[in-house]
């Protein structure tokens, strides 16, 4: 229901934009290789939320980097951009933003930090910001939804 | 205190519609003959201040539903509309306002009125919780209208507030969400959302007339508390309410205009946030989410405990706490001024209440969350600790013997029923 299609061709390595989808934004990253080894690099156990919280995923699906991308496609990070504490939406997408501690997005709400998965690592937001159904339709087009 | 009726119809008409509908001798009965305390203080003239305040609200507020478009494209540039072309749109729109601030001023005086003078104990509880519904309904009215201009203070209010039921997920996964949802008609806070809530503020205003209806009735089965505590033994204990309480209502009520004409002539943004002169866009957070002032201090104990779950059951739980305050409470004596040890614990808890207003408009840091959680311990403390337990413990000052005593000193009233040479308790003669 309420999908949208999304081309990816002008996000080049390093950036990010957002998108409207079912009336909340959606943030697209184009990862670096430096942000997905961070992601990588991390102990799954050690983090607040250890759930995938991907909605193509079973519910219990770890919180793994993997297991927040496409396989193949691991840098382009589709997350729905907003706090999973009371709904602002976090800093990151531009440039010039604060990112937070660990590199990812910071809320300025209450101050949650997320990682470059877009996993919750310090603050008060309960659960990693979701990651939306979406599919590749070829390799510059996704769709959302 | 329900007696016999004295209204006696003066013409053929009047007696003619008193065997068919007796309006006028429910009138006569209720605010003309009623019997009030000669002593009550300026603390009881909120009743009619808040009477006035609905009224004054309900009118202002239909004008404003003939120009106002609840729709999320149209609605704040509809608003600017009426503050700029509609014929006196400039006087009726801030009147709404600071009509919604001056009203929960004069329901928290009230309120502490109530609390200060023990007028929630038998036999007056259903009262008390009646009036505990009419707060509910005008706190959902305020957030409701508060949403309505779309600006961006209404719509992250409106998403922060209605995304407290998603921590129903706690108790039963999925439910949270579902509510969620539903209450929003969509997947996120937008025009399904708006148009909702304003019909919802158009409907609670006349639920809230309601409630204050069943609210008068039951005050007028029970007769007033006053500032001693004490029954209506002796006629001489009471005045008729016509002209007496009436007057005083009156002129209450025209002391309460100033400070509600000076803020919409003056400063009528004063108490609303700048934030909300931004038209709402869901891509922008404001740095500091804020509700109006008069809902400061339940922000300040949901934002005070941790989880999520918890903070919205502490924020509810502060309201629904006042339901049972009739039975909480143990003392025999009724009024704080003869309570010497409550009444301190009295003047905390206001001290409480302001301290968490202050608290809640400040962010979510240290070390304004220690001081949040500190006095909203405070909080339910005076409820569940300093009611029970002073009530008991306590030994009060001396009561007069009854009211006519209290005004007249002693020596006076002492029951004989006498009324003194010069007390007049009906209009002058002449």
């Amino acid at each position: 229901m309420a999908s949208i299609e999304v081309d990816l061709s002008p996000v080049k390595e390093g950036q990010a934009i957002t998108v409207m989808w079912r009336g909340k934004p959606v943030f697209i990253r184009n990862r670096t290789a430096e942000e997905i080894k961070q992601a990588n690099a991390v102990d799954v156990k050690t983090l607040i939320d250890t759930r995938a919280d991907n909605a193509a995923l079973p519910e219990a699906t770890v919180a793994t980097d993997a297991n927040r991308v496409v396989k193949g496609k691991e840098n382009w990070l589709v997350l729905v951009g907003i706090c999973t504490h009371l709904g602002c939406i976090p800093k990151g997408q531009s440039i010039a933003d604060a990112k937070g501690d660990f590199g990812g997005w910071f809320c300025p709400c209450h101050g949650s930090h997320y990682d470059t998965s877009g996993r919750i690592r310090k603050g008060p937001a309960p659960r990693n910001m979701d990651i939306p159904v979406y599919s590749f339709l070829s390799d510059t087009k996704i769709k959302v939804g | 205190m329900s007696g016999h009726s004295t209204y006696e119809p003066k013409s053929n008409t009047a007696k003619w519609f008193d065997e068919r509908l007796p309006l006028a001798r429910l009138v006569h009965d209720s605010f003309v003959a009623f019997p009030t305390p000669r002593n009550l203080n300026y603390m009881w003239t909120f009743g009619g201040i808040l009477s006035l305040c609905l009224v004054a609200q309900i009118v202002t507020g239909i004008i404003l539903a003939m120009h106002y478009v609840p729709n999320d494209q149209m609605a704040f540039d509809s608003v600017q509309a009426i503050k700029r072309d509609v014929n006196y749109g400039w006087l009726i729109q801030p009147m709404h306002a600071v009509g919604a601030s001056m009203f929960f001023i004069a329901v928290y005086l009230h309120i502490f009125r109530g609390l200060y003078y023990g007028s929630y104990k038998a036999p007056r509880e259903i009262l008390w919780i009646l009036g505990v519904f009419i707060f509910l309904a005008m706190m959902a009215t305020g957030f409701l209208g508060y949403t309505l201009p779309w600006g961006q203070m209404s719509f992250w209010g409106a998403t922060v507030i209605t995304n407290l039921f998603s921590s129903l997920d706690g108790v039963i996964p999925g439910m949270g969400t579902a509510i969620v949802t539903w209450l929003w008609g969509g997947f996120a806070v937008g025009n399904p959302t708006l148009n909702r809530f304003f019909s919802l503020h158009y409907l609670l205003p006349f639920v809230i007339f309601g409630i204050v209806i069943l609210h008068v009735w039951a005050l007028h089965v029970v007769g007033q508390n006053n500032p001693t505590g004490l029954e209506i033994k002796q006629p001489s204990d009471a005045v008729p309410m016509y002209p007496y309480a009436i007057t005083k209502d009156l002129f209450a009520m025209f002391v309460f205009l100033i400070p509600f004409a000076y803020f919409i002539f003056i400063m009528p943004d004063y108490l609303g946030h700048a934030d909300n002169y931004i038209p709402a866009d869901p891509l922008v957070t404001p740095p500091h989410i804020v509700p109006e002032w008069y809902f400061l201090p339940f922000y300040a104990i949901l934002r005070a405990i941790p989880s999520k779950l918890g903070g919205v059951v502490a924020m509810l739980a502060a309201i629904i706490v006042l339901v049972f305050i009739p039975w909480l409470d143990t003392s025999r004596v009724r009024s704080a001024k003869y309570r010497p040890i409550f009444r301190w614990f009295f003047w905390y808890f206001v001290f409480t209440c302001l301290a968490l207003g202050y608290l809640g408009a400040m962010p979510a840091e240290q070390p304004y969350i220690f001081w949040a959680q500190f006095f909203t311990f405070s909080y339910f403390a005076f409820f569940l600790l300093v009611m029970p337990i002073v009530g008991i413990i306590e030994t009060p000052s001396r009561l007069p013997r009854s009211i006519t005593e209290s005004v007249l000193g002693k020596g006076h009233g002492g029951g004989g029923g006498q009324v003194p040479a010069g007390a007049a308790t009906g209009p002058e003669k002449r």
